[in-house]
């Protein structure tokens, strides 16, 4: 286990922002931290690179207990959301830091921060100050700069916050092809779930400072532990006096056994798929909103318009 | 406009052009008059000194108001503007009384050039402190957490990280502090003795002048004084423009 | 540990340089008991004094604040060749020497041509009377109504008074019902400054009055004269009045300080003690 984390409490005054939280992340691999905004995600981060300390519990890195290390001694590299870029530094100085601070060799710098800049592309701007880049390859540049040092563990803290969409989608596939290629603990933080959903091997949902559940994309998003985990990580309806996935509901014109009765309210094209919306006209939950995701086929198919009624069956049953 | 004219530009051409009037030679003259250039030289040297003080107390000053906290902070937070509020005059009583022959601390600086440093001191003390404050409490505090996560420890990353980005606030603070400082006449006035070639700052030189109906060299050494602070002040916004290149 | 040295150092800095120094007056003002004070304070000088010194800074503050406000809205509201000139050339007073400042005024308003020549052929006294202490007093806080109102005009935009001309307010009206309004504490900012200035003023005043008692002799100037004429009772109470004028000046300065500034430098303490525990 490359990170040990175990029974961490943390309150800022009189709030509690971690409430007796465990995880364990494997080496090598690249787990996200996803939970809404304020749920602890950063302050547990920060935690285990020493930039906060917590009132009880241990962190273990590599083996080692690193509870009272100072940040400086933990070898860990910590990439911010805001990129904490050394305005006044060239590129060049920025990514050469770490290793300048260790107090090595000229001629060892220039050829490590070479390699760096090549693999984060930035080779052509080594002598501009952030000030002259953009978000995305400042945030490259924090990237190489915590890797410099070779640290044991990664860390990022909603690293593509402060970016828009477009390059939040690039930089994404970017840090999955990183990880890839350098095979480095990372751990990051992210409130997005699709984008934790298309980088990590492993998923962590904090939320109000517990940890509601551990596992892949796959298992999180087919088996969550909760309807909180579930509502989290993608659309949900409820229908029978439980959630569903909208694109888990049936629909027909005639009853089924199982299914539930409404009136359709709306019918919405989105391009691919249609979405219907209904409300329950059964005894039980009558006037509760519905919606249902089908193709484009389905919905032709059905040829729904408001006012019909419908019949929705939940899958699995 | 005319205003403007009328109340600064004028007076302020007027004295160059009187002090300059009869020619370089007799400038030159005027200026290095013994007792005249003896004050020039101690005001410069004594500002120059009180300036570098400032940098590093202030500094400090300013440190200690935005990342430490104690009770009582936020009234030496104000204090600090006292300088600006009182008038010189009383500055310069206040520190007679202090450090002058009735002082209760038995420490008489009256007629050293010590007195002439530390009432210039009195004066400038917020300058640094006001300049560099804001800057301080704007540094985004990431960097030195990245530097710390980089390995580096807190005096490398004070060092390395917050000094060169404190620089440029500092040096304006130090410019404007100098400028103040050569300019100085009511808090020297009276702990200093004004003694001629010894504690006589520039200005008290002046008055003197005028006094003596002397007006041409009085306007003389106000020229060179006048020239003196052009020059600081054209350099402080060199360091503005240099400072604000990396933001 | 550091820490710790940082703020002893500071404080006592600040201790021997500052606070012991003006408690001291303060102290040996009051040292004889209220009597003495109070002797010194309502003799005809110390009154005249005072009164010299409110009414040269009164002139002073309002005409500093006229020409504050008009040049605050011609710099920060218009664009013309010279602007930048115009506006280092307000913040010429500052670095000039008192003691220069008089002297300047002297060579154009005295006894010398050509200006000077012609006010004293109309029997226009300048120097050595009010006039001149007045002047003198307004080139020494030229910069401060301006400086306080200009980065507030700046921020409120010309957007509503542009909406208040659209819907046919004068150039006037606009100014007093729109401008005014945004501006007022900035403008009292300004002029608490400018007061406390114009009240304090001590070298330009001195050179150019002439100090006479009972005449133009300012308060500051009273606490020098008496001082030299070693009456330390009276120098050290009007002093201490002068003090307590300032230190009022600086709350009420504090407490009117532009709410941007303020509010600015309030949220930049908040979010670098937030950005801890964001999330």
């Amino acid at each position: 286990m490359a990170i040990e984390v175990q029974g961490i409490n943390k309150s800022f005054g009189a709030t509690p922002v971690l409430r007796d939280v465990s995880v364990d992340i494997a080496s090598g691999s690249l787990t996200a931290l996803l939970g809404p905004s304020g749920g602890g995600k950063s302050t547990l981060l920060r935690v285990i690179a020493g930039l906060e300390t917590p009132d009880t519990g241990t962190v273990r890195i590599d083996g080692t207990d690193a509870t009272r290390l100072a940040p400086q001694r933990r070898n860990v590299g910590f990439v911010f959301q805001h990129y904490a870029a050394f305005k006044h530094l060239t590129v060049y100085r920025n990514i050469a830091f770490g290793l300048e601070v260790r107090g090595r060799p000229k001629a060892e710098i220039r050829q490590r921060v070479g390699e760096l800049l090549d693999l984060v592309h930035l080779g052509q701007l080594a002598d501009r100050y952030p000030a002259q880049l953009s978000g995305g390859q400042r945030q490259r540049m924090a990237l190489a700069r915590a890797l410099a040092v070779q640290p044991r563990v990664l860390l990022l803290d909603e690293p593509f916050g402060a970016l828009d969409a477009q390059v939040r989608k690039e930089l994404r596939t970017w840090l999955r092809r990183l990880h890839d290629e350098v095979h480095v603990t990372t751990v990051f933080v992210t409130h997005d779930q699709e984008e934790a959903m298309d980088v990590a091997d492993s998923i962590v949902v904090l939320a109000g400072g517990v940890v509601e559940q551990v596992g892949s994309p796959g298992e999180i998003y087919d088996k969550p532990a909760n309807e909180f985990v579930m509502s989290f990580l993608g659309p949900v309806t409820r229908l029978g006096g439980r959630l569903v996935r909208p694109h888990d509901v049936l629909l027909s014109r005639t009853p089924e056994p199982f299914a539930v009765e409404a009136t359709v309210t709306r019918v919405v094209r989105l391009g691919f798929e249609v979405r219907v919306e209904a409300a329950t006209s059964g005894d039980d939950s009558a006037g509760t909103d519905v919606w249902a995701q089908v193709s484009r086929g389905t919905a032709d198919g059905l040829g729904l318009a408001p006012g019909d009624t419908v019949y929705l069956t939940p899958q699995p049953a | 406009m005319l205003y403007l004219s009328l109340i600064v530009l004028i007076p302020l051409a007027a004295v160059v052009w009187r002090g300059t009037r009869r020619g370089p030679d007799a400038f030159w003259h005027a200026v290095t008059t013994p007792d005249t250039w003896a004050s020039l030289k101690l005001t410069v040297l004594a500002s120059l000194l009180v300036a570098l003080i400032n940098v590093v107390m202030g500094t400090v000053i300013a440190w200690v108001l935005v990342r430490d906290s104690f009770p009582g902070k936020s009234i030496v937070d104000t204090l600090i503007d006292l300088p600006f509020a009182l008038p010189t005059i009383v500055a310069g009583l206040v520190l007679l009384a202090l450090y002058g022959a009735t002082s209760p601390l038995h420490l008489n600086l009256a007629y050293t050039r010590a007195s002439v440093v530390v009432a210039l001191l009195f004066v400038t003390l917020p300058f640094v402190v006001r300049t560099v404050q804001p800057v301080l409490l704007e540094l985004d505090r990431d960097m030195e957490q990245a530097a710390y996560s980089l390995g580096a420890s807190p005096g490398v990353t004070f060092r390395r990280i917050i000094l060169p980005n404190l620089l440029p606030a500092m040096l304006s603070g130090a410019g404007l502090a100098f400028t103040r400082s050569i300019a100085e006449y009511g808090s020297t006035v009276l702990l200093t003795g004004n003694l001629p070639f010894k504690t006589e700052v520039a200005a008290v030189n002046i008055f003197g002048r005028i006094e003596s109906d002397d007006v041409t060299s009085a306007a003389a050494a106000s020229t060179a004084l006048l020239v003196v602070a052009f020059v600081v002040l054209v350099l402080l916004d060199l360091v503005q423009r240099w400072g604000v290149r990396h933001d | 540990m550091t820490k710790y040295v940082l703020r002893i150092v500071a404080l006592l800095y600040l201790l021997f340089l500052l606070v012991l120094p003006v408690g001291l007056i303060g102290w040996r003002t009051f040292q004889h008991g209220l009597a003495p004070v109070w002797t010194a304070l309502s003799s005809p000088e110390a009154v005249h004094a005072f009164a010299v010194t409110l009414s040269v800074a009164v002139w002073a503050v309002l005409a500093n604040t006229v020409f504050g406000v008009g040049t605050a809205l011609l710099l920060v509201r218009h664009r013309f060749p010279g602007k930048r000139i115009l506006g280092a050339l307000i913040d010429v007073p500052v670095a000039v020497s008192p003691v220069v400042v008089g002297l300047a005024l002297i060579l154009v308003y005295g006894r010398f041509e050509p200006v000077g020549g012609w006010l004293r052929r109309h029997g226009l006294q300048i120097i050595f009377s009010l006039p001149g202490m007045v002047l003198a007093t307004v080139f020494v806080s030229l910069p401060l109504v301006v400086r306080a109102i200009a980065p507030v005009l700046q921020e409120l935009g010309a957007d509503q008074e542009q909406a208040a001309h659209t819907l046919g307010a004068g150039r006037w009206q606009t100014f007093r019902r729109i401008t005014l309004p945004g501006i007022r504490w900035a403008l009292a900012y300004g002029v608490v400054l400018c007061l406390a200035r114009a009240l304090g003023e001590f070298g330009a005043v001195a050179v150019v009055s002439g100090g006479l008692v009972g005449q133009t002799q300012t308060l500051t100037l009273f606490v020098k004269e008496r001082f030299d004429n070693f009456d330390s009772t009276a120098a050290f109470t009007a002093a201490t009045a002068l003090a307590l004028i300032a230190v009022l000046s600086l709350l009420l300065a504090k407490l009117l300080r532009p709410s941007t500034e303020r509010s600015r430098s309030r949220v930049v303490a908040e979010a670098s003690t937030v950005k801890g525990d964001n999330h």
